[in-house]
């Protein structure tokens, strides 16, 4: 690799050609404090937080996206520099909703810290006339709110580039600037997909999920309602980050200990009916290669794609599973199922849903999920709002201990846990699947060629003399890449996974959010998976269809996965949305 | 919230295949948008949403890239222009006598903000700075028409002239 020498603040430094200065102050120890920089995504040099002085250069110059040249000499401490630093954040202040006790970002807003980091000593210095807003709370998953709205313009890249959606955008010019749609109409009236990728980059409080904590606190305390909660896979590799653990930390045992102290009457797990999905999709996909259905079958956990699927790819509708995700199989089950299992009256079964992900709130309110008359599932929060219920609560989550979910409807595999991580929801289902059409045991039950948080993946296997050909893909924009193959006829896949976010759930919109400087540096998604993956090796029973809750209920009520009673509870329909 | 645009589209099929042409002549080019919006703008005389929604299906952007563009813009606009253009000096003079009051008396008798139009299509309102007619401070036209040494009482009887 070419090298270049430079000196940052006189001490001599060597960096591969082609860095930025940002990156060649990384080698040598010192993270320049950036605001709208997100690498790869956002690079435009726009907010002017991380400028740094360069020798011989007549202005500042923004480090995020300035190359170093040979010999170059920066500073990156000056009192001019940390003078600009600090005037750009008061400018921003000067046009900032500044309620920011009441604010949900309040404690991890990347604002707030850099304001505190940087010594602004009086937010009011300038003070005036403030840009007009209106909160845009039509959509069923977030609110956006630009009086906290900074302009970084992350939303916008990761809602275009990552996810090929481009529903927010700035409009307007100067002082009128900011994010919106176009038209100016309800996020509820366009064709967003609710993945929240555009809440988990933003740096202050503008963007946030429609909170149901008060809902779920109300529920718990109403005598007249069992309340079951589910909890995403994903949920247990991220939690902890939002108590100050670190990244990538297992916390299954103290979530299932904080959900029962915040007065859960069932703590159960979203992995059940993942299991449960496996053995319907399966059996979908083995029905549809025998009988030939409409292939290749494309999965339907992802609330987020399944929306995004039927706006932008209205024709492949008939190609989704019809698979209701976990989360709706947990709650249509609970409220059939364990409500006949247990006497009790579907309509006084609350079921709240802890998700890693914003457009489960979306998914809820959906037509078709509705299995015993009410709907399947109650309230779905977020991996964040489950934080901040801890927190509410005063449960100390750190010093908890490792507690076990409830039965029947806790019990799980290592292929209900691996959903959470791009490529997980094939691996179970091959193991499955498999399984069910050569009629004998696998030799091995990792697919490694569809682990890994790569934005495509492909693979193919020899079953029982058909070569079956998978794909899987996560981040709608590598989503759309790979449909547009299937459409044209150039990829001729039997099976593809697709989830809404890059990386899959354990990156997820409702996920614990974390700093730019952090998302920029460390992979964030692959220490999540991680932790999937370690549960999955670890579990006695690694396979879907051999979760003895699960041969219970279908012996006790469904039957044969895709009876007509199966079709009835767990499976739905799609709308064919256009744009 | 959406932007109340109330007047209906009453683009033709040639309008419509002209900005097709067009489009597909500039489609491939780097940078076409701005082109592309020009000439569809000199096509219908404005960009409303039926227009901005074929731009986006044809060259596979989304409509709020569109919109960013054409509200960033002050030559585009979102509005026909009504048949007559009340056009408001806030130049230094006129506004130090009251323009400002002026244009706020017009935006809430009209019912429509600044670079909007009417929904009957009959009156656009429209800021500009200094006409030269200073002496006649605060000054509006109507077209081709100068009004001076206004107060807010005016505005009524000016626009009953033209509502006929």
């Amino acid at each position: 690799m070419d090298m270049v020498n430079i000196k940052i603040n006189g001490v001599p430094v060597s960096a591969p050609k082609g860095s930025t200065i940002l990156e060649a102050a990384r080698i040598a120890g010192i993270e320049i404090p950036t605001l709208c920089f997100l690498k790869d995504i956002n690079e435009i040099g726009a907010c002017r937080i991380c400028v740094v002085e360069v020798k011989g250069a007549r202005s500042l110059v923004a480090s995020c996206v300035y190359p170093i040249n040979e010999g170059m000499e920066i500073f990156t401490n000056t009192p001019r520099v940390l003078e600009s630093r600090k005037t750009t954040l008061k400018l921003i202040l000067s046009n900032h909703d500044k309620k920011c006790l009441s604010c949900v970002r309040s404690g991890n807003c990347e604002l707030q810290k850099l304001c505190r980091d940087l010594g602004v000593e009086d937010e009011e210095e300038f003070a005036g006339v403030r840009t007009e807003v209106e909160i845009d709370d039509s959509a069923a998953h977030m609110i956006r709110d630009n009086g906290k709205c900074i302009l970084c313009r992350r939303c916008v890249a990761v809602c275009e580039k990552n996810q090929a959606v481009g529903v927010i955008g700035a409009n307007e010019r100067g002082f009128k600037t900011n994010i919106g749609t176009s038209f100016e109409i309800g996020l509820a009236d366009t064709s967003c997909v609710s993945c929240g990728q555009c809440i988990a980059v933003c740096p202050t409080g503008a963007l946030r999920e429609k909170e149901s904590i008060d809902d779920v606190f109300a529920a718990i305390a109403d005598p007249t309602k069992t309340v079951l909660v589910q909890t995403a896979p994903a949920v247990r590799a991220a939690l902890g980050e939002a108590f100050g653990m670190p990244i990538g930390t297992d916390v299954e045992g103290k979530m299932a200990a904080a959900l029962r102290r915040l007065g859960f009457d069932k703590v159960f797990d979203t992995d059940f009916a993942a299991d449960l999905t496996i053995m319907e999709e399966a059996h979908e996909f083995v029905d549809r290669v025998k009988n030939g259905g409409k292939l290749p079958l494309i999965t339907s956990c992802s609330p987020g794609w399944v929306k995004y699927c039927e706006h932008y790819f209205p024709e492949l509708t008939d190609n989704l599973s019809s698979c209701k995700s976990p989360m709706q199989m947990f709650g249509a089950t609970a409220k059939t199922y364990y409500a006949q299992k247990m006497g009790i009256d579907p309509k006084d079964i609350v079921v709240v849903a802890v998700m890693p992900c914003t457009a489960k709130k979306f998914e809820i309110g959906r037509d078709d999920e509705n299995a015993a008359g009410v709907a399947d599932v109650d309230f779905a929060i977020t991996t964040r709002e489950l934080a901040r219920m801890i927190d509410k609560a005063g449960i100390k989550f750190t010093q908890l201990p490792d507690e076990k979910f409830d039965e029947p409807l806790g019990l799980s595999t290592g292929a209900g846990v691996i959903f959470g991580a791009t490529g997980g929801v094939m691996e179970a289902a091959l193991r499955t699947a498999v399984e069910t059409l050569t009629g004998e045991q696998l030799q091995s039950l990792d697919f490694t060629d569809v682990r890994g948080t790569e934005g495509i993946k492909e693979a193919s296997y020899d079953v029982a003399g058909m070569t079956v050909k998978v794909a899987v893909a996560s981040g709608l924009a590598n989503a759309k890449a790979l449909l547009k193959k299937v459409e044209s006829g150039e990829a001729d896949y039997h099976f593809i996974e697709i989830m809404g976010c890059p990386g899959g759930c354990v990156n997820g919109g409702g996920q614990p959010q974390q700093p730019g400087y952090i998302r920029n540096t460390v992979d964030i998604r692959g220490l999540r998976a991680k932790v999937l993956y370690d549960i999955d090796a670890d579990m006695p029973i690694r396979k879907s269809h051999e979760n003895p809750a699960i041969k219970e209920v279908y012996a006790d009520f469904f039957g044969e996965p895709g009876s007509e009673k199966a079709h009835h509870i767990l499976h739905t329909t799609y709308v064919k949305r256009g744009l | 919230m959406a932007k109340n645009i109330a007047i209906p589209f009453k683009g033709t099929a040639e309008q419509e295949a002209l900005l097709r042409q067009v489009i597909a002549e500039h489609k491939s080019d780097k940078g076409a948008l701005m082109p592309i919006l020009q000439k569809a703008q000199e096509i219908y005389g404005y960009l409303p949403v039926e227009v901005q929604k074929i731009i986006a299906t044809e060259m596979d952007i989304s409509m709020e890239k569109i919109y960013g563009v054409v509200t960033f813009y002050s030559q585009f606009s979102l509005y026909p222009k009504g048949e007559y253009t009340i056009s408001v000096c806030l130049g230094t003079a006129c506004y130090v006598k009251g323009s400002g009051d002026i244009f706020d008396k017009l935006t809430e008798v009209l019912g429509i903000k600044g670079g909007e139009t009417t929904p009957d299509g009959k009156f656009t309102l429209v800021d500009c700075r200094c006409i030269g007619a200073c002496g006649l401070a605060p000054v509006l036209t109507v077209n081709d028409d100068v009004y001076g040494r206004l107060t807010t009482k005016d505005v009524e009887d000016i626009i009953a002239k033209y509502k006929g």
